[in-house]
């Protein structure tokens, strides 16, 4: 399990405008690439000293190709980020809070306790 | 030394802005409602007369993240850029720059330090909305000063809720213990029951009504015992899996003091989540 890994392409996708609109249209070739070119950078380190030991589980990399935020709150990715990145991507196909309340209802069979968040 | 001359707790909204500034048909019915009770809520920061203003919220995954992360941070630097590329894209936020108070962030943190709180700082902050808001709201002409403070109410583990209100009595203490004729007012902003990124998100109202009046009437009456009582770190999954934003609530009961009842008092019930604004006069209810 590498949640922490889900999480960080969430964070780094969601904060760059190119990537957004990347991962919306092309969601299973973006998140190849990034597994292999992005996710062992350290923020703000120079690609010399990249980690060496990060990938996803098969799991997580459907989840996160299928664009499938009910896999992705299964596997205990952060709901903030994922919801804050699928608005970006899908809201504009929706009305007012239409997508939100989609969202939430795909979500209608988790009840408490909700999968694990901590990283 | 300085005087505390308003403690406010806020809920921080990010649809405020744009709800407040439509117009016509996109102006959501309760904007009215909502500009009313914030203008009057603005109004008992006024006139408290503040010339600097702690501002105490929590980076939503901006420039904190997971590979760094304090779980108290004291922004210490001359301005502070405001407002990130993801708040303009959902919220319509604008960009903002505010200044810094320095001397009262180098004085926050050594005499935190000292008081046995290692809070971490920042040099270099771009702040997001959980400080920006009580900025639209309350001091929109974003003139005075300000010393940022972040909690860690957003990514596990977090810290008890009691060090929250720990660090609120702790930093009260610290801003009158500031040698300076400055007025400060100290300003915090949370969450009532809140759900993001769940089942119960986007609801009628709050995911959790009925904490919410609890909350409301602990913040209101100052009734910190209680509310440590009742919640934990795991209690707060309950009433919403973001609820744990109260915390800052209860870091602002901290500042306010004990038994402390608020001076103003009001909320609104919006859907989603509960709006609530509470604000103290420690040195008396100025004239």
């Amino acid at each position: 399990m590498s949640r922490y890994l889900v999480d960080k392409f969430l964070y780094t996708v969601d904060r760059d405008p190119e990537l957004v609109e990347r991962y919306r249209v092309e969601p299973r070739e973006t998140v190849l690439w990034w597994e292999a070119e992005r996710a062992n950078s350290v923020l703000n380190c120079h690609g010399g000293e990249a980690s060496t030991w990060l990938r996803f589980t098969d799991e997580e990399r459907e989840a996160l190709a299928g664009h499938d935020h009910v896999a992705l709150f299964s596997l205990g990715a952060h709901p903030f980020l994922t919801l804050t990145l699928f608005i970006a991507m899908f809201e504009r196909d929706h009305g007012p809070l239409e997508y939100q309340k989609a969202f939430g209802a795909r979500l209608a069979h988790f009840s408490m306790p909700y999968p694990d968040i901590a990283t | 030394m300085a005087t505390v001359a308003a403690v406010i707790a806020s809920t921080h909204h990010p649809f405020y802005y744009r709800a407040s500034t439509a117009t016509g048909e996109d102006r959501p019915p309760f904007a009215d409602e909502w500009v009313r009770k914030i203008t009057a809520f603005r109004q008992t920061l006024t006139a408290a007369r503040p010339d600097v203003l702690v501002m105490v919220g929590s980076d939503h995954f901006h420039q904190l993240w997971l590979d760094n992360m304090p779980q108290f941070l004291v922004g210490k630097a001359p301005f502070y850029d405001a407002n990130w590329y993801n708040e303009e894209r959902e919220f319509g936020l604008p960009r903002m720059l505010l200044k810094g108070q320095e001397d009262l962030s180098a004085h926050i943190l050594r005499a935190g330090l000292d008081s046995g709180f290692d809070l971490a700082f920042s040099n270099e902050l771009r702040i997001d909305h959980s400080v920006t808001c009580p900025i639209i709201t309350l001091r929109p002409e974003a003139d005075l000063p300000i010393v940022p403070i972040y909690t860690n109410i957003f990514a596990p583990p977090l810290p008890q809720p009691k060090r929250f209100v720990q660090l609120g009595q702790t930093i009260r203490e610290i801003v009158e213990s500031w040698p300076s004729h400055l007025r400060v007012a100290i300003v915090g902003t949370g969450h009532l029951s809140l759900e993001l990124g769940g089942p119960r998100q986007f609801g009628p109202h709050g995911p959790d009504p009925e904490f919410d009046a609890k909350a409301v009437e602990w913040i209101a009456t100052g009734d910190i015992e209680r509310c440590l009582a009742e919640v934990t770190l795991d209690s707060l999954h309950s009433p919403g899996n973001a609820t744990h934003g109260f915390m800052d609530f209860m870091l602002m009961m901290g500042v306010a003091g004990a038994g402390r009842k608020a001076d103003h008092v009001d909320s609104l019930d919006l859907f989603h989540t509960m709006e609530a604004y509470f604000t103290w006069y420690p040195n008396g209810v100025p004239t």
